[in-house]
């Protein structure tokens, strides 16, 4: 109950959104099964939208510890290098996707050390990995776009399971796993404590600096993830432009899913719902006609409205100005008793 | 000894030593043909660069100006294209728009007490978004103007062609420099990167140095997109992807403490001639990938984030001792 409550105005805000889209593009909420899947605008959102939904699970956690990880986008072009490379070499599935979530596990243990042992700033510290990225996922591909054939990786992005497309599954099952992980043990209630007061909860028993290095790798397996969904989808790495500016959107999403950018209490639920709200936000955009170039405007005007309603200062002076305003009107009423 | 200046000479030593290992290998990088392409093909870089560094000593950070690069190109492009107005009109009116536009987001960072580079990330949708919405195309410009201030350069003694565009980024770091080390605005903003508490009972007044920060990285944003649109005679919304995290990266190259507060304009000149001379030196050899570039500046990147952190712990530690 508790949950429906927190994730209350994103669903809200999903549903307005279904029911605008649906205005201009009446076909948008309909759902047929073909072929033994499911097909429609709505699936497609839930496909689109994995590789954002997949990296908000562990941008949710990174950002919980009061961090943030502007690296998962490069990440993602490193892992689908990889993957796609250990294919192209003929070792197999297993070979690929161990690899790749290798890749994305070292990554993030590198974000991690820099930032609970090294001490930098997160934001420095996974602005490094941003800027090098790029260059090692080039070095793996040999700066080309390494194409593959391989039908077993190629399911992970365009296959189907029980009528659902696979990546959806793979953000649906990992978000579930993640959520119940953080709520059913007191992994989440630790993360909070770090994310509130790092030297407090540290005082107060919590291992903090291996926990934080855990939500930089688990970030990174994330982005593993919508690597090889993203590879997987085009059946080709492409170093330059694979998760390019989609640790923008993660961001975003986990912004939309009510979460703190300064730390503290966290809903990954929420912020997967954040996710889809932007997913639908472009399907909705091309659907109801107007030209992709908007979808930029439309996202930064969605940013600052929240931004707005989430500054501490604006929330206090709401306060202030009710507080008078009721000070006021009970000066009155007693006047006007006495 | 000033430790504060200490990553200042550091970035000069690397950045002489650099020279020193290519000019032994190609002896020819030290003529002055190459040395007036370095300023030539870095005029946009540097420029923006003084911006940044301006915002990141007052502590804050701008991720929008990539973004307001690309549109300056557009505008100017299309505002050349569709209207008769003079180029001059037109580069005014592009410097008071970034300027506003910076300053707006100064405003809202003053305002809503939020972290600067959430807002700026709106912002950096924002320009990118306006510059599609302007044209998704490729658009030459075929002013004569700018032909002429293209072709505009004095040829230095070598052969080698002191550009327009490379001597306003000289001029720019100038202004830079006095406006930083020089004025009162200046000093409010090292007074701010410091410590914002600190500043605020100093007596800095705290919104209006934020407002002017950011207006004038906007400004400088918008004056390296003039010099974009020169260098490449087009404007394209697509330009300039990521050039705000290679202004970060020069700025930190330079010596400037990310975290705000120290740091001098002279470095950011010296670390964005330093990922130039990278890619120049790239150039030279034939056989090394662009993508080395990369490289190379994350992990120089990484090496004086670490110095910067070696030395904070060094000043601690003198001061506590100084205190015991």
């Amino acid at each position: 109950m508790s949950l429906l409550r927190r994730i209350a105005p994103q669903l809200v805000a999903l549903l307005i959104l279904f029911a605008l889209v649906s205005v201009v593009f009446p076909g948008f909420l309909s759902v047929s099964l073909n072929d033994g899947r499911l097909v429609g605008p709505v699936i497609d959102v839930l496909k689109r939208g994995a590789p954002v939904a997949l990296l908000s699970i562990g941008m949710t956690l990174v950002i919980a510890t009061r961090g943030i990880d502007l690296s998962v986008g490069t990440t993602m072009a490193i892992c689908g290098a990889a993957a796609a490379a250990v294919i192209a070499a003929g070792w197999g599935l297993p070979a690929a996707l161990a690899v790749a979530l290798a890749a994305g596990a070292a990554a993030g243990l590198w974000n991690g050390v820099l930032v609970a042992i090294v001490g930098i700033q997160p934001f420095v510290a996974t602005l490094i990995l941003m800027t090098m990225g790029r260059g090692i996922a080039q070095l793996i591909t040999e700066g080309c776009i390494l194409t593959f054939s391989d039908a077993g990786l190629a399911f992970f992005g365009s296959g189907t399971l029980l009528g659902l497309p696979v990546p959806a599954w793979l953000w649906i099952v990992g978000g579930l796993g993640v959520a119940a992980l953080m709520r059913r043990t007191a992994l989440g209630l630790l993360i909070e404590a770090i994310g509130i007061n790092r030297r407090a909860s540290a005082l107060a028993g919590v291992n903090a600096t291996v926990l934080v290095i855990a939500v930089y790798v688990a970030a990174g397996l994330c982005a593993a993830l919508a690597g090889i969904v993203v590879t997987a989808d085009i059946r080709g790495a492409d170093a330059n432009n694979a998760g390019l500016w989609l640790e923008l959107d993660a961001i975003l999403a986990v912004v939309i899913g009510g979460n703190s950018l300064l730390g503290g209490r966290f809903s990954v639920i929420a912020s997967i719902l954040g996710a889809m709200i932007i997913q639908t936000i472009d399907t909705g955009v091309l659907l109801a006609g107007f030209p992709p170039e908007y979808n930029l405007v439309i996202k930064a005007v969605l940013v600052l409205m929240i931004l707005v309603l989430q500054s501490p200062r604006i929330a206090a002076e709401w306060r202030l100005w009710r507080d008078s305003q009721r000070a006021s009107r009970a000066a009155a009423e007693r006047r006007q008793a006495s | 000894m000033n430790t504060r200046a200490l990553p200042l000479y550091a970035t000069i030593a690397i950045f002489l030593i650099a020279y020193l290992l290519c000019w032994l290998q190609f002896p020819n990088i030290l003529s002055t043909r190459v040395i007036g392409n370095l300023l030539t093909d870095n005029a946009y870089l540097g420029i923006v660069a003084v911006g940044m560094t301006l915002v990141i000593l007052s502590g804050g950070i701008d991720l929008s100006v990539g973004s307001v690069i690309a549109f300056s190109g557009v505008f100017i492009a299309v505002l050349l294209r569709d209207t008769g107005l003079h180029p001059m009109i037109v580069f005014v009116l592009l410097l008071l728009l970034t300027t506003a536009f910076g300053a707006a987001m100064g405003f809202l960072i003053h305002r809503l007490m939020m972290p600067a580079f959430i807002v700026t990330l709106a912002g950096m949708f924002l320009a990118r978004g306006a510059a599609y919405m302007l044209t998704i195309d490729s658009v030459p410009i075929n002013d004569p103007f700018y032909q002429t201030l293209q072709s505009a350069y004095w040829l230095m003694p070598g052969k080698g062609r002191l550009t327009l565009i490379g001597v306003l980024m000289l001029l720019t770091v100038m202004a830079g420099m006095v406006i930083a080390h020089r004025t009162r605005f200046g000093t409010s903003v090292y007074a701010m990167g410091g410590g914002e508490a600190t500043a605020r009972l100093m007596g800095v007044r705290q919104g209006r140095t934020i407002v002017l920060v950011y207006a004038f990285s906007g400004l400088m944003a918008g004056l390296s997109g003039i010099v974009f649109s020169l260098y490449t005679g087009s404007g394209y919304p697509l330009a300039t992807v990521g050039t705000e995290l290679t202004a970060i990266a020069a700025v930190v190259i330079g010596g400037t403490l990310l975290t705000g507060g120290a740091g001098y304009m002279f470095g950011t000149l010296i670390g964005v001639l330093t990922m130039g001379l990278l890619q120049t030196y790239i150039v030279f050899d034939g056989t090394l990938s662009s993508w080395w570039t990369k490289i190379v500046i994350g992990i120089l990147l990484l090496a004086f984030i670490l110095l910067q952190k070696g030395l904070l712990r060094l000043t601690r530690g003198r001061l506590q001792g100084a205190a015991s």
